[in-house]
């Protein structure tokens, strides 16, 4: 009994302190290095931010340039894809614009109104300053869905900045370094957006599911959200804008019950708009 | 004069090919995601990283490791220091491994792997959850776990014969 536990103590301490010909560390060296660098990305110390927006620049443009195959494979295999469905979509698309077309009109009378109701009553109006930015690296992880873009602080970007895909709002800005940025994706778990949800302008907080879709969550028992309501952002905690399109609620689909469909196709953003809203008074 | 220099570079490449294989994997997070199939990932870092520390190549240093791990959490957005933290437990467990194996099998090696990725992940996700707040989707680490498990059967038998390559040339 003795004699196995002796072999045990000798293989680990084999396996952590010793180290190989070749190697200039040994293993509980460096496992307590990390441990060590884990603390202080936990205190958050000004020296480690530094340290961590380096490294940043530097991994952020060398994985732009490692993944540039990879993104052509997957450019290829949606090309494909696309080429299958594109006399479907087109159907779809050519009833939509019908649709578009007659609603065109009445939303430019209704926004024009809606300005000089909110005139009238004192009501904010948002200046907004837009940057477009290109789509560094997609990386689509199963535990984090962020994307990386190519402005920073030296473009005036800040954390917290919308990120939007045209008109739609896919993300909000987590991290800023100097010439990049990471931008959480709506779809991420640990994205929770206050929203507006459409007709019945019930209020709650869009939380992403780690997949390519979303969910309600907080919501009072009794309200009862009707299939296809529109989410749009509230602007509850003066971040975004109110009225920024998201997705749409969807009661039941095949794989789930209520689920929030993104407008915005997150797995393939190559071109961001980021976004900062001022309240201007009147 | 010229063809012993072509040998030379080739030979050189041969050697450090799982290091360069590794980072590649970190910067590319080599795992087709893209694909999109429902709870289908893996980890790729975490075979190499295995296998070649169980076999002992020198090319693949603790250093090397340490420093594809801070990569790695860059690319991810994770605290820096867990994923290098996740690989030197890994190496570790590998280690151990091999010091207590008389005759190496594929199939021990295999079972032992589950073993070891599932008290890694345990442990990446712990630290995740517990001290930095950020949420994970369970089913998903468990895909992860389930695929790189299964996937690792495939490349440690491409390894092999990789470094049946290796020994035969003799770099």
């Amino acid at each position: 009994m003795a004699a196995s536990r002796d072999d045990f103590i000798i293989a680990i301490r084999s396996a952590f302190l010793k180290k190989g010909n070749k190697q200039r560390f040994s293993l509980i060296g460096l496992i307590f290095f990390s441990i060590g660098l884990l603390i202080l990305s936990k205190i958050n110390l000004p020296i480690t931010n530094y340290l961590n927006i380096a490294l940043n620049e530097i991994v952020y443009r060398s994985s732009f340039i490692i993944s540039i195959p990879e993104k052509k494979i997957q450019n290829f295999s949606n090309t494909i894809n696309n080429h299958y469905s594109v006399y479907n979509d087109y159907l779809i698309v050519k009833e939509n614009l019908k649709i578009l077309q007659s609603k065109k009109y009445e939303t430019q009378f209704l926004e024009e109104e809606n300005k000089r109701l909110k005139k009238t009553i004192n009501e904010y109006i948002y200046n907004s300053e837009e940057l477009v930015a290109k789509v560094l690296i997609d990386k689509n992880s199963p535990f984090l869905k962020s994307i990386i873009v190519n402005k920073g602080s030296k473009d005036n970007i800040k954390l917290g900045m919308a990120v939007l895909d045209g008109t739609y709002l896919v993300g909000k800005i987590v991290e800023v370094n100097y010439s990049t940025s990471r931008a959480l994706l709506v779809s991420d778990l640990n994205s929770k957006i206050p929203v507006g949800i459409e007709p019945g302008n019930i209020q709650s907080i869009l939380s992403g599911t780690g997949k390519q879709n979303g969910k309600i969550e907080y919501l009072e028992t009794d309200i009862i959200i009707q299939d296809k309501s529109i989410i749009y952002t509230s602007g509850s905690g003066g971040l975004f804008k109110p009225g920024i399109p998201i997705g749409i609620y969807l009661k039941e689909t095949e794989e789930n019950y209520e689920i929030v469909n993104f407008f915005s196709k997150l797995s393939q953003l190559t071109f961001v708009k980021l976004v900062s809203f001022e309240e201007e008074n009147n | 004069m010229s063809s012993k220099f072509i040998n030379t570079i080739g030979n050189t490449f041969l050697l450090y090919l799982p290091l360069l294989l590794l980072f590649i994997s970190v910067f590319n997070e080599f795992d087709f995601n893209y694909l999109n199939y429902k709870y289908f990932s893996f980890n790729f870092p975490f075979i190499l990283i295995f296998y070649w520390s169980l076999k002992r190549i020198e090319t693949l240093g603790y250093g090397f490791i340490f420093i594809a791990g801070m990569f790695n959490d860059a690319v991810l957005g994770f605290p820096i220091g867990i994923s290098s933290l996740t690989y030197l437990i890994i190496c570790g467990f590998a280690a151990y491994l091999r010091n207590i194996t008389l005759r190496p099998s594929l199939t021990k090696d295999w079972l032992y792997f589950l073993f070891t990725i599932s008290v890694a992940n345990s442990i990446n996700y712990f630290l995740l959850i517990l001290f930095f707040s950020i949420d994970v989707n369970y089913y998903e680490i468990l895909g992860n776990i389930i695929f790189t498990f299964l996937f690792y059967y495939i490349f440690a038998n491409i390894f092999d014969i990789y470094r049946k390559i290796l020994l035969r040339i003799k770099v």
